[in-house]
């Protein structure tokens, strides 16, 4: 028939038992709400690992000295093999090289200071990163100048103890908005420096994140006159050509250190890294941590389920009688469950979308440091999941009682 | 000629199967015509209530036919008992049975709902039947706001909305008082007088004198079959139309 008329009774079935109905669409409502929340956390995190990383530049390579291949100790061919896998200046000049390496573009050798404490007219600073390069570096690493200049090659050359200095370490020492340290001596670790520069902010993008302006550029000539010492660096930032000839570049590259480390690509003491396998790898770290969030979501939204499952089995089993009086005066089986499938659509509907506006509400707020991205597919798939929960144990027993003789579901006790 | 009201030809019902099989009802033939006031008496357990819930086809019966106005309702499949139910037969519980929660209105209303009877229309009947009961002025009251006596009527109202052929009783007294008996009672022989035919189940011998044709039933048949004289009315004036142009 008739579906007013079924409205009609289904609507009065939610109301008639308003305790009832505000439980089972509560217990949707959090199930929902709960996965739409846990999976933008989840999603916000890897969002925010994906946007630190690519600052980084999509054509950039890393060199890191690493421990050697299997080989390493047993390695024919002379003592000198055997000495620690080191990366040094020479390594990073040889990589410019238009014959030999023609993808590669700026090369920046790094070294970085560890703690390093900077003082200026009384005011001191425990510097976050202090970091020795070339001038290349800077672009490399998609750095500006807010104020002042960048250091050049003459500099590095000249081995003049000048500085870049982000504006967390501007603001400690000079106070205000920092660009007044423009041109101030600073000592790093008793060493003079000046300043000659304010970094452009990175932006520390998170509660979680170290403050990425908390840091000193420096001409690695003068780093390591002063506080590291003349061995080996950290790493080496390569930058190819263009996006399309990283792969080349990572080749030329190997090719290069392989034959001046004297190693096999079996035996290579030094790996490298470029942006696309670091994102892949914090990706897919984000990803598992989604979906343990995810799951521990899932399951309050199961519990959720099953809470609905037990409310509609109740319901229809003690209407039983109900239902029988409606047949024997006349309901045909489709009146019956026509009836209990609007009442659970209204329940389930309802408390599904009550819990989509919490969840995407709850997801507006910065939750544990992390500021969640709601995900669509979240979305669809907990209203989904908690609508079909809500009909299918709404209707089943409905269908059952719906099927019986009316004699049958008139003696239900 | 005119077919009867209720034909029956050997109507058994067994519950259960094997050796702890009960039948119910034993082989019952039974033909009422129209109009007729007929009381089912039988101490519990004589198999009254199950006939009863035969005739109103709430259940089936295991064996025999049972032709409601020439119908045969054991060759007609669940939609079109339902429809039966719903335009042919009005049925009386002994606990009411009306929908909880649900104003006497409303629950009156229901036959004519499941009968595709629209909104304003619908009303006018429903408020016709409770007048006819005289419960005009409980329309809007909850059963719980009503008395036994006043319930009873609202389901009485409610079998007697759609204009049934047949209006069946099961005990319809039982849970009642004195005086509400008495107005269920009459309200019965009204009914009756305007020509229904009303099959009652009962108990109580204040009830069956009432009617003009008295059933004993003890297991599962019929061994007294008694009209009384002064009681027997004429045949019904109302439409006879075959129950077949409706339900089909």
């Amino acid at each position: 028939m008739r579906v007013w008329g079924s409205a009609v009774f289904a609507l009065r079935g939610v109301t008639a038992n308003t305790m009832r109905s505000v439980l089972t669409t509560l217990g949707i409502l959090i199930g929902v709400a709960a996965v739409i929340i846990l999976v933008a956390v989840g999603t916000g995190s890897s969002q925010a690992v994906k946007d630190s990383l690519s600052r980084l530049g999509s054509n950039t390579l890393t060199i890191r000295a690493s421990q050697g291949g299997t080989g390493g100790m047993a390695r024919t061919g002379g003592g000198s093999n055997t000495k620690q896998a080191q990366l040094t200046v020479e390594d990073a000049q040889a990589l410019i090289d238009a014959q030999e390496a023609p993808s590669v573009g700026r090369v920046a050798p790094v070294v970085t200071a560890s703690s390093v404490t900077a003082t200026a007219d009384g005011a001191s600073h425990s510097v976050g990163t202090f970091t020795g390069t070339t001038p290349s570096y800077l672009s490399l690493n998609d750095d500006t100048i807010r104020s002042g200049t960048a250091f050049v090659d003459a500099d590095y050359l000249a081995r003049r103890r000048v500085a870049l200095v982000g504006s967390t370490v501007a603001e400690d020492l000079v106070g205000g908005d920092g660009l007044s340290a423009v041109g101030k001596s600073v000592q790093f670790n008793g060493t003079t420096f000046k300043v000659i520069g304010i970094l452009t902010d990175k932006g520390s993008n998170s509660g979680n994140q170290s403050d990425q302006d908390d840091r000193v550029l420096a001409p690695l000539t003068a780093v390591q006159d002063t506080l590291t010492g003349y061995g080996s660096v950290s790493n080496i930032l390569v930058q190819a050509t263009s996006a399309e000839t990283v792969a080349a570049a990572e080749t030329e590259v190997s090719e290069i250190l392989d034959m001046r480390h004297e190693v096999t690509s079996d035996t290579a003491d030094y790996s490298i890294m470029n942006s696309e396998s670091i994102l892949s790898a914090a990706t897919s770290t984000s990803q598992t941590f989604t979906v343990l969030l995810g799951a521990v979501a899932a399951i309050s939204l199961l519990v959720g389920g099953i809470g609905v499952m037990n409310i509609m089995l109740v319901t229809v089993t003690e209407r039983t009688r109900e239902i029988g009086i409606r047949k024997a005066i006349g309901a045909q089986r489709s009146d019956i469950v026509g009836q209990f499938l609007i009442e659970a659509v209204l329940l389930s509907v309802f408390g599904g979308a009550m819990g989509v506006l919490v969840g995407i509400v709850g997801s507006r707020f910065t939750i544990v440091g992390v500021e969640p991205v709601v995900a669509p597919y979240s979305v669809v798939l907990a209203f989904g999941v908690s609508v079909a929960v809500g009909l299918f144990f709404g209707i089943y027993p409905a269908g059952r009682a719906a099927a019986l003789r009316p004699i049958d579901a008139l003696r239900y006790e | 000629m005119n077919t009867p009201a209720l034909e029956l030809r050997g109507i058994t019902k067994v519950y259960g199967q094997g050796e702890t099989a009960v039948q119910a009802v034993a082989g019952v033939d039974l033909v009422v015509e129209h109009g007729e006031h007929v009381a089912v008496m039988g101490a519990s357990g004589s198999g009254k209530s199950t006939l009863m819930h035969v005739l109103g086809c709430l259940d089936t019966p295991t064996s025999g036919t049972y032709r409601l106005g020439g119908l045969d309702t054991g060759a007609l499949d669940d939609r079109r008992l339902a429809l039966l139910r719903n335009r042919r037969i009005g049925f009386v519980f002994q606990s009411f049975n009306l929908i909880p929660r649900t104003t006497a209105l409303a629950n009156v209303e229901l036959p004519l709902a499941y009968a595709g009877v629209r909104g304003k229309v619908r009303k006018e009947r429903a408020q016709a039947a409770l007048d006819r009961v005289g419960l005009a002025n409980r329309v809007d009251h909850l059963p719980s706001q009503l008395s036994g006596g006043q319930q009873q009527r609202v389901a009485i109202a409610r079998a007697i909305v759609t204009e049934p052929l047949l209006l069946l009783a099961d005990e319809p007294t039982g849970a009642l008082d004195s005086h509400s008996t008495e107005e269920v009672l009459q309200l019965f022989d009204q009914l009756n007088a305007e020509g229904r035919t009303i099959v009652v189940i009962t108990h109580e011998e204040e009830v069956a004198a009432r009617s003009g044709r008295v059933l004993r039933m003890f297991d599962g048949k019929v061994y007294q079959d008694e009209r009384r004289v002064g009681r027997a009315r004429t045949p019904a004036h109302r439409s006879q139309r075959d129950v077949g142009e409706v339900v089909r």
